[in-house]
């Protein structure tokens, strides 16, 4: 059982645990200020115990009423491994948010959502409120295989129409390249894209010569999220923005893509080692008891 | 003072100075000539009583002196530490004429750490007011702004964006030159007196200045300090490697990364770090550099006169191994294939007439290029003021150059029950001129409060 160590008053404790596929997981978590503040396209930072490491992760849901947030996460490296581990009633040591800009949400007419693996998850609060909006919807999901395929009922329920991708055509569509003459049949008026940056990189570029404009969720390397450190530094339009102050939204047409791809991997070596440490050593418990 | 000796504190993050012994207290404090018209405390920027505390310390009475310190400074043991006493009340010391100042900054932190060793007494509050203030940042101005206003009875939450309190004082200054256990119980003290500290609280986002007035609040302190980073502008500044001063700084001292993998945040530190700056920050950013074991070169772009860092850290940092080259200035950044720094190339500057603020300027000399291997470039030339609070309060007055806060003398911000001190109006300053914008704006902050009309319903 972990136990609460913070010393704020505040205790963000998991409401409720979803385990969506293997290693990607959605958690419900009870903290109501942000609750009454959030917004699609807002992220928070959790950390998960103390003296653990600040890691930014999309708000999915939230829920003033009741008092809860809701993020996924695909376990990646050390940390959201160790979140993986907690449990239903188990408590956060810090949650930090809303963070970042709130999408901008209006009637533009129809709208392409495109979210790739775990982004899907908050991608769907933006076909949500886009669609309550007045939009007309496409939701796509894309997913590495069909095992990894998660959501669909719930995109259904929110989008006019859905539409599946898989990288390895084990369910619906090859790869995105069927975007192309998916553009060239219907009309679209914007594009929302969220997921790996490869895929963002790729959309964009697809729709580029469509001239949609495109909407895509920059996930630089955070620590502060809130404009102090400038780790999250982004090239957009030529210019130097921070993706935790400025975005985490930009125009996926302006975006040096490449140089994030690169930047995301500086500490790859650290990470590697943290991640390996953690597995070998079990995944220890002795400092959360 | 003792110090702990180069070549042992350059491996370790232990404090460097070690303290005064009780002797070793008594014998600086028995050379105090106790005037009667103390020059010291002119220089004070929060008016301590110095001699007063002197005095004390040489009858033995460590309890009293503390407390005389405390009734106009709530963080001795940091103020102690880090405060450039030379510049301050130790450069008014009348015995300074002759050369030896008494070294009243040691004094202070003798009697802090003696009352942290003996238990801290915390003062009475004020009976209630039944006003309610926000605090906003627990750094150096937000802590005395909420420690003063408690004190007098009124009801004050602090709201920390960070999940830590202390601001600079925790996520900037390193562990060898104030221990963060010291801050943290400097917090503690703070929380004690009646505070209620709500961390992981960005305003702007998760409350904006004029949700917390509607939502109760009779006045707000705004003490969010200078915490956005400026850049050199030169080409490859986004290369991997190269970090600003406050993620250097984050990273290492608010995340511990000193003790990766044992902590989880990671910093990759190479063997030729090249730190860009003159000042503390640049100093502290030299130091852990060398204690996390590369060769660091501080490339200033004026003269070693003009480096404005505290002249103890630079003797610190020299004799911990620092190579300093003045008078030149960064052009472009060079990487490798991964995208990560391997080489500068800069160009050499010379001084020219002062500016309109007095201050030498500097100019590139033409065709003077040179390059040098680095493979970690850490820039602190500077940071302003963090720009969420300003942005989402409609309104509120901002120096358009720089982004500080527009105050009065008092504190007082252009909207009425709104107040600023600190970093966020100064732009980047001390510790000590932090606490006394603090302090003058919390006295401002309760004039305000004592003078308005009770709300209607609260009590
Ligand atoms: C605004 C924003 C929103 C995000 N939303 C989500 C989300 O909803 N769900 C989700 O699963 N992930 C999301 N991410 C990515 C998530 O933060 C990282 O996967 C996580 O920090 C990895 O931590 P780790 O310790 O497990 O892995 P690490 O071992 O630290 O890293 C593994 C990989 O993740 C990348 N990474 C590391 N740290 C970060 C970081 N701070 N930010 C971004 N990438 C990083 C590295 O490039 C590395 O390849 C988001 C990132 C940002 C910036
Ligand atoms: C590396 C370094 C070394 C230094 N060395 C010295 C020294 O030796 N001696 C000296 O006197 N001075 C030194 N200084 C300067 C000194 O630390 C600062 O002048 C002082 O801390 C300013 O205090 P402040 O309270 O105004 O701001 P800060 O200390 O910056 O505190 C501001 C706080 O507000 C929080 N915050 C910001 N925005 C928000 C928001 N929107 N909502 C909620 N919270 C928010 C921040 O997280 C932070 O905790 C140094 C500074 C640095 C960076
Ligand atoms: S000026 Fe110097 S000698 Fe005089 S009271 Fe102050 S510290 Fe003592
Ligand atoms: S994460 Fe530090 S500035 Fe954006």
């Amino acid at each position: 059982m972990h136990r609460y160590q913070g010393v704020a008053a505040v205790s963000y404790e998991i409401l409720l645990k979803t385990q969506l596929a293997h290693k990607e997981t959605l958690f419900e978590v009870s903290a109501p200020e942000i609750a009454a503040k959030a917004l699609p396209g807002q992220f928070l930072i959790v950390i998960p115990r103390a003296g653990g490491e600040r890691v930014p992760l999309t708000i999915c849901g939230y829920d003033a009423e009741q008092g809860t947030v809701s993020f996924a996460f695909h376990e990646v490296g050390k940390t959201t491994k160790e979140l993986g581990t907690f449990e239903k009633g188990d408590c956060l040591y810090n949650v930090t948010g809303p963070l970042g800009n709130p999408s901008e949400i209006k009637n533009y007419g129809r709208v392409l959502c495109v979210g790739g693996s775990i982004m899907i998850a908050p991608l769907l609060l933006q076909s949500k409120a886009l669609k309550a909006a007045g939009n007309h919807v496409t939701t796509v999901l894309g997913c590495r295989s069909k095992d990894f395929l998660f959501m669909v009922d719930d995109a259904k329920a929110c989008s006019d129409e859905v539409l599946i991708a898989s990288d390895d055509g084990s369910i619906g569509e090859k790869g995105m390249e069927f975007l192309d003459e998916l553009l060239n049949k219907e009309r679209y008026d914007r594009c929302v894209v969220m997921g790996p940056v490869v895929m963002m990189k790729k959309v964009s570029e697809i729709t580029k010569p469509y001239g949609i404009p495109t909407v895509v969720t920059l996930t630089p390397i955070m620590i502060d999220g809130m404009g102090m450190c400038g780790v999250c530094r982004v090239t957009v339009d030529g210019k130097m923005l921070f993706g935790c102050v400025d975005g985490p939204e930009f125009d996926g047409h302006k975006t040096d893509f490449d140089e994030l791809i690169k930047r995301q991997r500086t500490m790859l070596p650290e990470e590697r080692l943290s991640s390996i440490l953690w597995e070998t050593s079990g995944g220890c418990d002795c400092e959360r008891q | 003072m003792p110090k702990q000796e180069p070549e042992d504190r350059v491996k370790n993050f232990r404090e460097v100075a070690l303290g005064y012994t009780e002797e070793m207290a008594h014998e600086e404090a028995n050379r105090c000539l106790q005037c009667k018209n103390p020059q010291c405390r002119k220089g004070c920027p929060v008016d301590v009583p110095i001699p007063d505390f002197i005095k004390c310390i040489t009858e033995g009475n460590y309890a009293d002196g503390i407390s005389v310190i405390k009734t106009k400074n709530a963080l001795p043991a940091v103020c102690g530490r880090v405060c450039p006493q030379e510049e301050q009340c130790q450069k008014m010391c009348i015995l300074g004429k002759k050369g030896n100042p008494i070294s009243i900054g040691r004094l202070e932190r003798y009697l802090a750490d003696w009352e942290r060793e003996h238990g801290v007494h915390v003062p009475e509050r004020a009976p209630s007011t039944g006003k309610k203030v926000a605090v906003i940042g627990a750094g150096p101005a937000g802590l005395t702004v909420a420690a003063d206003l408690v004190k007098l009875g009124h009801d004050v939450t602090l709201f920390e964006a960070l999940h830590v309190a202390g601001g600079v004082l925790i996520y900037g200054i390193p562990e060898f030159r104030l221990p963060k256990d010291i801050v943290q119980k400097e917090v503690e003290y703070v929380q004690k007196l009646g505070v209620d500290l709500r961390l992981g609280n960005l305003i702007g986002r998760i409350h904006t200045i004029p949700e917390l007035m509607e939502s109760g609040y009779d006045a707000v302190f705004i003490g969010s300090g200078a915490g956005l980073p400026q850049w050199t502008g030169c080409p490859g500044e986004n290369l991997g490697g190269i970090y600003s001063a406050n993620e250097f700084l984050i990273r290492v001292n608010l995340m511990k990364a000193y003790d990766f993998p044992q902590k989880d945040t990671p910093i990759r530190v190479g063997k030729h770090v090249v730190v860009i700056g003159g000042g503390n920050v640049a100093m502290d950013c030299a130091r852990i550099s060398m204690r996390l074991g590369a060769t660091v070169c501080l490339n200033y772009r004026r003269s070693r006169k003009e480096l404005p860092a505290r002249q103890e850290e630079i003797e610190n940092a020299e004799e911990e191994g620092l190579i300093c080259r003045f008078l030149n200035a960064p052009l472009e950044f060079y990487g490798d294939d991964k995208g990560w720094v391997r080489a500068m190339r800069c160009t050499e500057m010379e001084l020219c007439e002062p500016d309109a603020s007095g201050r030498q300027s500097c100019r590139i000399i033409p065709e003077t290029d040179f390059t040098m291997d680095a493979d970690t470039v850490i820039v602190a030339i500077g940071q302003t003021p963090n720009p969420i609070i300003q942005r989402t309060t409609a309104g509120l007055e901002t120096n358009p150059r720089n982004g500080t806060i527009i105050i009065d003398d008092e504190g007082r911000t252009n909207v009425k029950g709104v107040f600023a001190g600190g970093d966020v109006a100064t732009g980047a300053a001390t510790v000590i001129s932090a606490m006394g914008a603090g302090r003058r704006a919390a006295q401002a902050m309760h004039d305000y409060l004592t003078n308005q009309e009770p709300k209607e319903g609260s009590s």
